[in-house]
């Protein structure tokens, strides 16, 4: 038995961790088109201090450490591109507290979203979080590392702005607390301490995170989506914008994809209503569709696709199906919404290119602030040649969000370079300080915003 | 193409005009409806043809079944007064093209039952009422091949009903069924109205669902039990296509013992659910919809329903939860129907 592997086994017990074939195997895949990348161990720490041991190990040994939340990117962002230790940080779910008057939760970084919304369903159901538009098996700690978005990004912005509080174990193993719980004052504000920002969106390469204080939100008791429907992209920003000014909707995301046939080259807008009562609901709807809307409905370009129907919300995962075999992987990027025309166009065009049904999708951010655009890519797992081509469709669109001044979310290793080559020199060099000083044994998920020059 | 079987002659001396003068979404007297009668026969652009809500009703008004619904419809392509906006019809139009396959077709000895594009729905159908039919359509995969086209009158295309619906027929055909029974009557409306009113050959013979359940009742009446519930009738849109079947509403209610409530919204005046008027495009369509509902609704509630009892998907899908929200529960006919022989309704 190797000697680290008998270090983890007396860190977190010999039933969490792991140095086996078929374990490994488990890890060493991503949903996505990523090749394959093995670690040497597995090890699924309970705590804060157990996690810190793990670290200090590791730069000990000088072995790289990977942690691992839901593994929903699909980026292969938490593949051991260079071996070692993978932190599977799925038993660090402990809800620690809920303050109801002050709308946050300080929960650990493992837990799932499934598991938040559960709880506050039963235990606090005036309060909501924003859910990521992943599978509930997803993190919230994941969702940080890469600057997720979810339901509430119309009025709140990206999920990392719903942070107040931060626990982060170093890539030295020391434990350092952001916000107001640095000055052991209570989680419930990042401000007015000094910035940081060291993170949130880093991909794990700079630090674990072990505690989140998140933001909590009203959570009205009626949920209604309705659709509007317009067959000429272009109306897609302005009706945005014109929704974005009422203000009142929760979600607001545009959706296309060339299957079911009924969605193809047309342009559905989904729009969250929420309410306590009929009358809020149809208050707001009031002011979408008779006021905002009905120049467009009258002059037939757009129209209500629906209303209160029992539409799960646009999902991307959907297009899975396309190619049989259920693969799909898709490029986000945050792009200006009035890109969305140009956005569509190059994702058909690609995706016709390729052989594959397009499905794209905008969600906005904030008040029309951006948009986290996906473009979605099917495949069958079992055909590598139509991986192949959802690979190279993939490379293609980071290319064209270069090419539009989009900013590629969460980018795999190949749209993370495209980036670092377009950065400004002293960002990119202030980048590499950061990471040396962090994680001078360079052990953070490396592989990733790896600054080379 | 297909051309409407219309007699213009048979219009101009017509001595009541009921057709626009019974509607209950426009305000006509019998000279107006004359006027404008005259107007969309000679493919002028009368008002009437931009504010139809499409309810089908005109068809049961027309004491000549000269089908001026289906004229109104043709007109407002002819003319291009699409009464939704372009996306909804282009949304609506692609919805009925089939992408998963080919439908398997097998030979059905004797009687079928159509699902039409409600295959989704067969789970309503295992019961006692439908043993014996063979079911078509049962996979939602294949269901738009079966899908009767009709839908697309409130698109103002009959051009695309009259394109497809040959290969649907043909499909039916193909299982080699002489007689079909219709979950949906807007199927059945096709079959019986639609088709032969523009020369479509129809080479099976088909039954409406409220006949075959009737029926069937009749032969399991030992088994059933009064409901004794007071219920209310949601009448569909495509039930005007077949009126001369909707008496069997109230020989069914009688026959399981429950009491249709004295209503407003009942019979020729029964109330469109509303489903394609909230898309329309002139203005304040949207409010007159939820207007037309609450009414409705309310029309049920005070007239002391227990259930609202639904024939159609879509006027379910539409109403059954501000139906269920009143107090009312909503209810397929055939699971009401179910509840009448002791079968249990998930």
């Amino acid at each position: 038995m190797s000697s680290i592997y008998q270090a983890l086994i007396e860190i977190v017990g010999e039933d969490y961790a792991s140095n086996r074939q078929e374990e490994l195997f488990t890890y060493s895949k991503d949903l996505g088109t990523s090749e394959s990348k093995w670690p040497e161990y597995v090890v699924a720490p309970k705590t804060t201090e157990e996690v810190q041991k793990i670290v200090r190990l590791a730069n000990e040994e000088k072995i790289a450490i990977v942690p691992l939340g839901g593994g929903m990117t699909l980026a292969g962002l938490a593949l051991p591109l260079k071996g070692g230790i993978t932190i599977d940080m799925k038993r660090m779910e402990k809800i620690i507290e809920v303050n109801e008057p002050g709308r946050y939760m300080v929960v650990e970084a493992g837990i799932s979203q499934g598991k938040i919304t559960s709880y506050l369903h039963k235990h606090h159901p005036h309060l909501m979080h924003s859910e990521p538009g992943a599978p509930p098996a997803a993190t919230v700690g994941g969702n940080l590392a890469i600057h997720g978005q979810g339901d509430l990004a119309h009025p709140y912005g990206f999920n990392s702005d719903m942070v107040n509080g931060l626990e982060v174990i170093l890539p030295t193993g020391e434990i350092a607390r952001f916000g107001s719980c640095a000055i052991d004052a209570g989680w419930y504000t990042m401000h007015p301490l000094p910035d940081l920002g060291l993170f949130l969106g880093w991909n794990g390469t700079t630090g674990i995170m072990t505690k989140v204080s998140l933001r909590l939100f009203p959570h009205k008791q009626i949920r209604k989506m309705d659709l509007f429907a317009v067959e000429n992209e272009a109306l897609v920003p302005e009706i945005l914008y014109e929704l974005t000014h009422v203000g009142l909707s929760e979600d607001l995301v545009a959706f296309s994809s060339e299957i079911p046939p009924m969605m193809n080259k047309l342009h559905s807008i989904s729009i969250v209503i929420t309410g306590d009562s009929e009358e809020e609901i149809e208050f707001k709807r009031h002011l979408f569709f008779d006021v905002k809307l009905s120049k467009y409905i009258r002059s037939g370009v757009g129209g209500i696709a629906a209303v209160s129907q029992d539409r799960q919300r646009p999902q991307i995962s959907k297009s899975a199906d396309w190619k049989k075999g259920g693969g799909f992987e898709y490029v986000g990027a945050i792009m200006p919404v009035s890109a969305y025309p140009e956005c569509y166009r190059r994702g058909a065009e690609i995706s016709a290119r390729h052989d594959i049904p397009y499905t794209v999708l905008g969600r906005v951010i904030g008040s029309s602030h951006g948009m986290m655009f996906s473009w979605s890519y099917a495949f069958n797992r079992a055909d590598p040649e139509t991986v192949r081509h959802a690979r190279e469709a993939l490379h293609e669109t980071d290319e064209q969000v270069m090419e539009m001044n989009g900013a590629i979310w969460k980018p795999a290793v190949f749209g993370q370079k495209l980036m670092m080559d377009r950065m400004d020199t002293n960002t990119l060099q202030l980048m590499k300080k950061v990471k040396n000083l962090l994680d001078p044994n360079g052990i953070m998920n490396p592989g990733n915003w790896e600054v080379i020059q | 193409m297909y051309e409407l079987k219309f007699d213009e002659d048979m219009c101009f001396a017509c001595g009541t005009h009921d057709c626009l003068v019974k509607c209950q979404h426009l305000d006509l007297d019998e000279d107006m409806a004359r006027i404008e009668l005259e107007k969309f026969i000679n493919s002028e652009d009368p008002w009437v043809l931009h504010d139809c809500v499409t309810c089908y009703a005109c068809e049961e008004y027309c004491p000549n079944g000269n089908h001026p619904f289906y004229l109104i419809v043709q007109k407002q392509e002819e003319l291009n007064i699409p009464p939704l906006p372009e996306p909804l019809i282009k949304q609506g139009v692609q919805l009925g093209i089939p992408f998963r396959g080919e439908p398997e077709i097998k030979e059905i000895n004797g009687t079928a039952l159509n699902m039409g594009a409600f295959s989704v729905l067969t789970n309503r159908v295992q019961s006692r009422l439908f043993e014996g039919l063979t079911i078509m359509s049962d996979d939602p995969r294949k269901m738009f091949h079966y899908f009767c086209q009709l839908m697309y009158l409130h698109y103002a295309k009959t051009s695309v009903i009259n394109e497809r619906l040959e290969k649907i027929i043909a499909t039916i055909a193909a299982h080699k069924v002489k007689k079909v029974v219709h979950f949906h009557d807007e199927c059945y409306g096709t079959y019986t109205s639609y088709a032969p009113a523009f020369g479509i050959d129809v080479p099976f013979e088909s039954i409406h669902l409220f006949e075959y359940l009737y029926n069937k009742l009749e032969e399991l009446k030992s088994d059933i039990t009064p409901l004794n519930y007071k219920v209310a009738y949601q009448r569909p849109c495509s039930s005007r296509l077949s009126p001369d079947k909707h008496l069997f509403v109230d020989k069914i209610f009688s026959l399981i013992g429950v009491e249709p409530v004295d209503r407003e919204y009942v019979d020729e005046n029964a109330m469109c659910c509303g489903a394609t008027i909230l898309g329309q495009r002139k203005e304040g369509r949207r409010q007159y919809c939820n207007e037309i509902q609450k009414n409705n609704i309310e029309d049920m509630k005070n007239a002391g329903a227990q259930i609202c009892v639904f024939n159609c998907p879509a006027c379910m899908q539409t109403l059954g939860k501000p139906v269920g929200k009143s107090g009312i529960m909503p209810l397929f006919m055939s699971d009401l129907c179910r509840l009448a022989i002791g079968e249990k309704v998930v």
